[in-house]
């Protein structure tokens, strides 16, 4: 992994700390353009993500206390997909308490149980579509009780 | 908050520059229907019939700001002017929004607000499936995105529609008024802007009338799928997309634009 790239992995996702900005695949691109300045490209998970603000702010930062200016630059295309999250940074979020996205799935449907992250059990239900944050839906693990949030695929 | 008046003079509202640039138009009509119903939405931010549902119409209306944020930008770079997208959301007098009057409608009981997100997010599905494939770039890469979100808010909205039409009495009674106050309005989503035509002969919008008849066949399908009809009255509203609102406009623009009156300037 180049410098680069270590430097921006040290930036968490500020809604889900225990994964960063680089595994979470919204890093698309880093360079350094001149001495003292580098290129980053990133591109925004949803629409509204509200974290989207703070990550530029915190590349920004990062870099200015490295002595290198940052020039963020957001693109849309192509779309991110959380087939990008990094299998480690997937065990990361189980870990968490957050069921991982399914890898090359785009919708999402009702009904398909989602695996527990504390207990392993399939035995779940979905309470809503919609959880926390955008990226997430909250469920529940019939088996073990606990409640659960699961990262949607998008 | 410190203003600098001299460096940051207000913006000459009083005399808006009226571009005529058919996709500034169009992408703009695009925008200001999900600026205006997240807006909408966000009315019911802590007041959601139960925590699960006020949860979910909360992100469906910040998936519409997002929206609405991305189109803007997009619409703020056509135009040219060294505007910004808070310039474009929350400068613009009532006369220059091009929102579906459908958007700015009341919210009224959970019912109704319920079956106007499914309508417009199955028009805004059919749109933006088309739109992945338009010649303008940046007008695909804003609808792959926004597709996704709006897939979802569909199968949400549907799932309780369906769930309404196969409940009690009281769901189907207040189903059915829904509907009856919101049909006349579904035709105004598909009214096109000054020059839209034009972008269909480029590949950039679909026509306008074809997408309405796809809508209205799909929505025909899914109320048949849940026991319903669609009204059979031919009457409806006009004059959306050109400026005319609704008597309800005037107010929910003027809590929109409330912040950027009173903290000029203040960024999205």
């Amino acid at each position: 992994m180049n410098y680069l790239l270590e430097l921006l992995s040290e930036i968490p996702d500020p809604e889900i700390p225990v994964i960063n900005i680089v595994e979470l695949g919204i890093v698309r691109e880093a360079k350094m353009i001149s001495d003292r300045e580098a290129e980053i490209v990133i591109t925004p998970t949803y629409s509204a993500c509200p974290a989207m603000f703070n990550i530029e702010e915190d590349i920004i930062k990062l870099f200015k206390e490295k002595g290198i200016t940052a020039k963020v630059i957001t693109k849309i295309s192509p779309i991110w997909t959380t087939d990008w999250i990094t299998d480690e940074a997937r065990e990361k979020l189980r870990v968490y308490g957050i069921t991982p996205p399914e890898k090359g799935s785009h919708e999402d449907h009702l009904n398909i149980p989602k695996k527990c992250p504390r207990c392993g059990s399939e035995n779940t239900r979905q309470i809503s579509r919609f959880g926390s944050t955008l990226c997430k839906a909250s469920y529940q693990c019939n088996d073990c009780l606990e409640p659960f949030d699961y990262f949607k695929c998008h | 908050m410190f203003f600098d008046h001299a460096n940051h003079p207000a913006p000459d509202i009083q005399h808006p520059t009226i571009t005529m640039n058919p996709l500034y138009n169009y992408i703009l009509k695009l925008a200001d229907d999900t600026l205006i119903f997240g807006q909408r939405l966000g009315e019911l931010t802590g007041q959601g019939p139960y925590l699960e549902e006020d949860i979910a119409l909360t992100n469906i209306a910040l998936d519409y700001l997002g929206q609405s944020n991305n189109l803007y930008k997009y619409a703020a770079q056509i135009q040219g002017q060294g505007k910004t997208e808070d310039d474009l959301a929350f400068l613009r007098l009532e006369k220059e929004y091009l929102n579906c009057q459908l958007s700015e409608l009341p919210n009224g009981d959970y019912a109704n607000t319920v079956l106007k997100v499914y309508f417009f997010s199955l028009y805004q599905k059919i749109l933006y499936m088309i739109l992945t494939k338009s010649s303008d770039e940046q007008l695909a890469a804003i609808a792959e995105k926004s597709l996704k979100e709006v897939k979802y808010h569909y199968t949400h909205t549907s799932t309780w529609i369906k769930m309404f039409a196969g409940g009690t009495e009281e769901s189907q009674t207040r189903l059915k008024t829904a509907v009856e106050n919101l049909w006349e309005y579904t035709a105004g989503m598909f009214a096109e802007t000054e020059g839209e035509t034009d972008l269909g002969h480029l590949g950039i919008a679909p026509n306008a009338q074809d997408l309405y008849e796809n809508w209205k066949f799909l929505v025909a399908e899914d109320f048949r799928n849940f026991g319903m009809e669609i009204p059979e009255i031919e009457f409806m509203q006009k004059g959306s997309r050109t400026g005319y609102h609704t008597e309800y406009f005037g107010f929910i623009l003027c809590e929109l634009q409330y912040m950027q009156r009173t903290y000029p300037n203040c960024v999205w």
